[in-house]
């Protein structure tokens, strides 16, 4: 990971986020560097608090950095003026955890996916609408209705047909399935991978459940405290999860099958996730570490590549 | 087996909205009942109705809830209170809204419990209270005794509100989606404290993955019925209602290499209209004739006319 790859769409370089606050400074995102090539989805992972939402945000520009760079092809996205942030603003769009609070009540669906139209002063168009309403699998005939009379799941898919009515080519959804059930999370999961394949989409995809991630993710990225822990491609870090924290993680998700769960040792970790305010010394998770040494208590791991495309950050890696 | 709870064809509606129709069931005393549905199933409108906590606008229409030979929908609010909390404990989802954030946790806890044994004087039900912040595994109790709830964090909440629960030593704890608000490793360490701490209990929630790792039985609810109850083992072998099937193929797994979801398509019945046959006939892809007309009626455990085998 060392000078800025081409061919890869998002670079991300030493990255921060510090945020000083009343009781001392916050740091949210502490150094992260990696790369989303091209029509491919990384899945960032990790517990309420690891930052994992300010990292989204940080790669729109909807927060300023305290440090690091973040090349959206070869511009640099935080040296962007004010007029070139609002045309590129058409290329990267969001879509939101809560379908409830992240649609405006009293407009209609129509008028809501017609918004970033008319913000970007395009001429809006009722058969590019209605397309999109098909698009995202939303009856066009239902196109004046408002928010509430629709389902969770058809709420979602207006997010969606908001986010990509301004044809961008890089998403970052924020727990996108996060508020629904999981006949419905499966529903959405499918249309997400289908567009992408559709429209050769780049994908955040953030969530605390790792399960739906390995469904749409070529990569994963595990956040603790601020910091990317591990990364591998998907199989590879189900598989072999070499940090003691992604293998705690898989471990305490439950499997629907009764007679594994029964046969499986669980790791169960001992308290809680340290305040980032005040980070341990050391390696972040040494608190909680069931292997952790004296030297994890005194110096930080750098993010190892280990084996080829799998980085750890740890200094007594699980290696089998 | 004895029972400890016996639920006999339960209706509850809220206004027109029919949200627990005909629910019968036992919990057995040690047993861990599970029932899963999702979101607007009737499951936590089913759990008030037992702790008779329901909104003003919700009615009781029929069915008994038997519990210590007590018929508890005919019971007055005085005696209900009795058992409300004492003999049935309560866990909610959210530790946040479950707590008062106005007064310090150990003075809560203390409280709680006086309340159900009003001839204990204030320092024994302090040094209680201490004693059950230990037992829920909260590091540093005497610390936590004298804190508000916003200082604390999800995990450590949910603890205290099941110290809460189970100051009064109740014979049933009912729990609803008590680990949905809380990380994944937290919720590992919060299931293994219930399965410590507590013999019977009833776990209303929308994973799966929980109950089968959790539970001994499990009761699968949709549109406010009942449509399959089995042990847990059987119900994740051989699974016999189509909703079940379809629900444990939409659940992803981190094991496996299967890499599409099967969704369930469309939506559940809205229940403010009066169904016709059965209410999964409008997204079930196994559906005959009968179950677009007639209501199926419980063939061994499951709710499906594929299954009827008179």
């Amino acid at each position: 990971m060392g000078a800025t790859a081409v061919g890869k769409m998002i670079n991300v370089r030493n990255l921060k986020k510090h945020f000083s606050t009343s009781k001392g400074v916050l740091r949210a995102v502490d150094d992260v560097s990696f790369d989303i090539p091209e029509g491919q989805t990384l899945g960032l992972v990790g517990e309420s608090g690891c930052g994992k939402s300010t990292l989204g945000r940080l790669l729109l520009r909807l927060y300023e950095p305290t440090a690091g760079e973040v090349h959206f092809d070869e511009s640099s996205l935080f040296s962007l003026s004010p007029s070139e942030l609002k045309k590129w603003r058409q290329e990267a769009q969001m879509i939101f955890q809560d379908p409830y609070a992240s649609l405006n009540p009293r407009m209609t669906a129509e008028d809501i996916v017609a918004e970033p139209l008319k913000i970007h002063g395009i001429d809006i168009d009722p058969d590019t609408i209605a397309k999109s309403f098909q698009q995202v699998n939303l009856n066009p005939q239902h196109r004046s209705r408002y928010p509430h009379e629709f389902s969770g799941g058809q709420r979602q898919r207006i997010g969606i047909a908001r986010a990509l009515i301004l044809n961008p080519r890089f998403l970052v959804c924020d727990e996108p399935i996060a508020a629904l059930d999981v006949s419905v999370q499966a529903q959405i999961v499918n249309l997400l991978k289908d567009l992408q394949k559709q429209m050769n989409l780049t994908y955040l995809f953030i969530s605390h459940d790792l399960r739906m991630v390995r469904y749409i993710a070529d990569e994963v990225a595990v956040m603790y405290l601020g910091k990317i822990v591990e990364k591998a491609p998907t199989e590879v870090l189900f598989k072999n999860p070499l940090h003691p924290y992604t293998k705690a993680l898989l471990s305490a998700i439950p499997l629907p099958d009764p007679a594994l769960e029964k046969k499986r040792r669980r790791i169960v970790l001992h308290g809680e996730v340290p305040s980032p305010l005040h980070p341990p010394k050391g390696c972040g998770f040494c608190t909680r570490c069931p292997l952790a040494k004296d030297l994890c208590r005194e110096s930080s791991p750098p993010l190892n590549e280990v084996e080829p495309g799998h980085f750890v950050s740890c200094h007594f890696p699980c290696i089998n | 087996m004895k029972a400890h709870i016996e639920v006999k064809d339960l209706e509850v509606s809220i206004q027109n909205i029919r949200a627990v129709r005909n629910v019968s069931f036992t919990l057995y005393e040690g047993e861990k009942l599970g029932i899963v549905g999702e979101s607007g199933c009737g499951k936590t409108i089913l759990m008030k109705a037992l702790l008779q906590l329901l909104p003003s606008t919700a009615t009781i229409d029929s069915g008994e809830i038997w519990f210590q030979g007590n018929n508890l929908v005919t019971l007055t609010e005085k005696e209900l209170q009795g058992i409300r909390g004492k003999e049935i404990g309560m866990i909610f989802q959210d530790p946040m809204t479950s707590l008062n954030p106005t007064l310090k946790i150990g003075y809560q806890i203390a409280e709680g419990y006086r309340r159900h044994f009003p001839l204990i004087s204030k320092k024994e039900a302090k040094e209680r209270a201490l004693e059950l912040l230990q037992q829920v595994g909260i590091s540093e109790p005497e610390l936590r005794m004298e804190q508000y709830p916003h200082l604390l964090s999800g995990g450590i909440r949910q603890r205290a509100v099941i110290a809460l629960a189970l100051a009064s030593k109740p014979s049933i704890l009912i729990a609803d989606e008590p680990t949905t608000a809380l990380d994944v490793t937290v919720q590992a360490q919060i299931l293994d404290l219930l399965l410590q701490l507590q013999q019977s209990i009833l776990l209303i929630t929308h994973d799966l993955s929980i109950v089968a790792s959790f539970c001994d039985r499990v009761l699968v609810m949709y549109a406010g019925q009942i449509v399959e109850e089995a042990t847990v083992s059987e119900l994740f072998a051989n699974p016999k209602h189509p909703y079940t099937k379809r629900l444990l193929q939409s659940i992803p797994r981190i094991d496996g290499q299967e890499k599409i979801l099967h969704p369930i398509a469309g939506s559940p019945p809205d229940l403010s209209i009066p169904l016709q046959g059965c209410a999964f006939c409008s997204r079930c892809t196994e559906a005959i004739d009968i179950c677009r007309t007639e209501t199926p009626p419980l063939f061994g455990g499951n709710r499906c006319w594929k299954n009827d085998k008179r």
